[in-house]
């Protein structure tokens, strides 16, 4: 039976069209878990979106989310999820972009996309071409930085507080009372990228960690006798390494040691013997 | 007077006054962003001609606290209860978004009766939701009772998510997988009473004294009018879509967990006002508890989560006595559950509307991203265009048919 999420209309052949009608404009085509993505030409997104909601019957713009990944050249997916009411389908269209090249608008099309831009622009630092009003909308005035980048600390970099000397709200860098604490709970059998505590000499090989060094071979047997040859038995005691018996001399008490009470030993506790009480 | 007159018969030139002449400006004013009426955090800017609004500029973001820059730092089970307090009046209307998409990119399989837990849950937060929109809508366009007896059946929705979860509001009941922990029969026997007598004789009660009165007609009908092409063109959703008489339900046309075993109707409104959106909601209401009783009559027994270990830890009963169990039970609550790469987006119909959640997962235990697509983000950008042309009063009608809560606005 699989997962419960929505049930979204499968559509024969919908790749195929959007594909005809995009044509170069498109770029790549993934459907994964039953979602139709497309990546178009950054360029050409408001074309393609034109084509999408006016031939393709996508009438509705839900969302527009940022994504970011440092290590592509283009480091920012923008990603427009369409939803056509009459065809009861949903379709999310990509384009990707880096700090500097604009990703030109859709306010024209939806109106809605103006704050769903700003909103990109604020977290990610993508300028959207043709949007008159790129201000910021989620973070606080005049705030610096782009919150959502995968470089942009967790903590921030300055926190506000009321000053009561100064009788006015300050902002100062981050001072943490403690260290940021940052858990990875992978498994170091699984590739973790750290190296294990008390395991700091052993020396790390990308990826995973080598695991200790194996203990040294046993002491070579001693010179003269034959290696190999005779069968190793236990049949003498001295085969056992347990040595030689002790002196039996050690065994005896010695005559100042304190003698033990002999009637005691089974009683109960102490306090409890009735000698004691009387 | 005829000195006035005389002094008006000079100026010739409106590029040009000269003295006498009176010069009207627009006044523009600050709304909140403390004040009742805004339900929450919202500061407006409203540039008004005498009493009519010219433009509104709501600027939103005062309550932003970086959930899904937290989200990203934290394992998939612990990012849960982060969306209880998106919408804190719909607190498992967020978590059923976030659950499914989960549950999407591990394509695990969910047991019937978790399934309709979560319906009937979820639907119980509707009513709790609708609850308090209701209420603050009549309140803002000046009645007090109705909104007096709509909090006593949101209390009595309070206290059954406490006796499930534990929490009135933060529940955090939706897993990965199905619900926390099943419920007492005793619960289900409570809820099924309730519905027959006091949800509908207290809110039956309440909306006798709204829906025909002449003030509130007043105050509501032909306010803010917006057309199917408009609600579409502005992403509306939810009971704001459904006023511009659009018959969209994600719970209908995207059917989740087990919705298309449910009756129900959808009402659409015809004026496309806030009247509309008020009486939507009203008749929803109505509809959820049928969902409800759906739900009672047919809830099989069996287990309310799945039995995959490696997603769903066993029960503390369980890992007292069993080395596997404490194994799994151990590694669940440490390093989670890792999600197979993928990207999804999920959406389902909230109380206020369509939420999504799309969320990228790179593999790993923790989301790489994971967008929150909020309701009330699109209707409130619709605010300067519906407020064009109404008096300053309407404001608060128009916020109160939106239904805004500000911790899912701004996230």
């Amino acid at each position: 039976m699989g997962h419960s999420a929505p049930k979204i209309a499968t559509i024969d052949g919908i790749a195929e069209e959007i594909g005809a009608l995009l044509g170069s404009m498109l770029v790549e085509t993934v459907d994964h878990a039953d979602e139709l993505s497309i990546t178009v030409v950054r360029e050409e997104l408001a074309n393609a979106m034109v084509a999408l909601r006016d031939m393709a019957q996508y009438q509705q713009l839900m969302e527009i989310a940022g994504v970011d990944y440092p290590d592509r050249a283009e480091r920012f997916e923008v990603c427009y999820h369409l939803l056509s009411v009459t065809r009861n389908h949903r379709v999310r269209v990509k384009v990707t972009t880096d700090e500097d090249k604009p990703v030109p608008t859709v306010t024209h099309l939806w109106p809605v996309a103006g704050w769903l831009e700003r909103e990109v622009f604020d977290m990610y630092g993508v300028v959207f071409d043709g949007n008159t009003d790129l201000r910021r909308i989620l973070t606080d005035y005049g705030f610096k930085g782009h919150p959502q980048r995968k470089d942009f600390p967790l903590t921030g970099y300055v926190e506000m507080w009321y000053s009561e000397e100064d009788k006015r709200v300050v902002y100062k860098p981050v001072k943490l009372a403690q260290d940021f604490r940052s858990f990875d709970f992978m498994s170091p059998w699984e590739g973790a990228q750290y190296v294990l505590p008390g395991d700091e000499k052993a020396p790390q090989a990308p990826g995973a960690p080598t695991p200790a060094a194996a203990p040294p071979p046993p002491p070579a047997a001693p010179k003269g006798e034959p290696k190999g040859d005779t069968p190793k038995v236990t049949e003498k005691p001295g085969d056992t390494g347990a040595g030689e018996p002790a002196d039996s001399k050690a065994a005896e008490k010695s005559p100042d040691a304190p003698v033990k009470p002999e009637h005691h030993t089974d009683e109960g506790k102490g306090a409890a013997k009735p000698e004691d009480k009387a | 007077m005829s000195d006035y007159m005389e002094k008006l018969d000079h100026v010739i030139n409106a590029d040009d006054p000269s003295y006498g002449d009176t010069q009207i400006q627009n006044y523009t004013i600050n709304f909140g962003p403390q004040h009742p009426a805004a339900h929450g955090v919202l500061r407006l800017v409203m540039e008004l001609d005498g009493e009519i609004v010219e433009r509104c500029d709501p600027h939103v973001g005062l309550l932003h606290r970086g959930t899904e820059k937290l989200i990203e730092y934290k394992t998939y089970l612990q990012a849960l209860p982060y969306f209880d307090r998106l919408d804190y009046c719909s607190p498992l209307g967020m978590e059923h978004s976030y659950v499914l998409a989960v549950e999407k990119l591990l394509n695990l399989e969910v047991p019937l009766r978790a399934q309709y837990l979560r319906v009937f849950f979820a639907e119980l937060t509707r009513i709790c939701n609708h609850m308090l929109n209701l209420g603050s809508h009549v309140m803002d366009v000046g009645a007090m009772t109705p909104n007096l007896w709509l909090f006593e059946i949101r209390e009595d929705c309070l206290n059954f998510f406490e006796r499930a979860s534990g929490a009135r509001m933060h529940a955090a009941y939706f897993r990965p997988g199905g619900v926390h922990q099943d419920v007492p029969l005793k619960l289900l026997t409570d809820i099924a009473d309730w519905l027959d007598t006091r949800l509908p004789r207290l809110f039956e009660d309440a909306m006798s004294l709204v829906v025909d009165n002449r003030i509130f007609k007043q105050r509501n009908v032909d306010i803010a009018v917006c057309s199917k092409e408009d609600a579409l063109k502005w992403g509306f959703s939810g009971p704001m879509l459904r006023g511009s008489g659009i018959p969209w339900d994600i719970r209908k046309a995207q059917p989740y967990d087990v919705y298309d075993r449910m009756e129900f109707d959808v009402p659409v409104g015809t004026n496309f006002d806030c009247y509309d959106r008020f009486m939507v909601r009203v008749e929803e209401v109505r509809q959820s508890a049928r969902i409800m009783k759906q739900c009672l009559n047919e809830m099989p027994e069996g287990p309310v989560a799945s039995f995959d270990r490696k997603v769903v830890p066993p029960k503390r009963g369980e890992m007292k006595r069993s080395m596997e169990a404490l194994i799994h039970h151990f590694k669940l609550y440490t390093e989670g559950f890792h999600v197979p790469a993928g990207e999804v987006y999920v959406a389902t119909e909230s109380p206020k509307g369509e939420f999504g959640v799309y969320l990228v997962s790179d593999g790993s235990n923790k989301p790489y991203r994971c967008k929150i697509r909020p309701t009330a983000f699109s209707h409130l950008q619709a605010m300067d265009f519906m407020m064009k042309g109404h008096m300053l009063a309407d404001t608060t009608a128009v916020l109160g048919a939106m239904d805004i809560v500000f911790g899912e606005c701004d996230r």
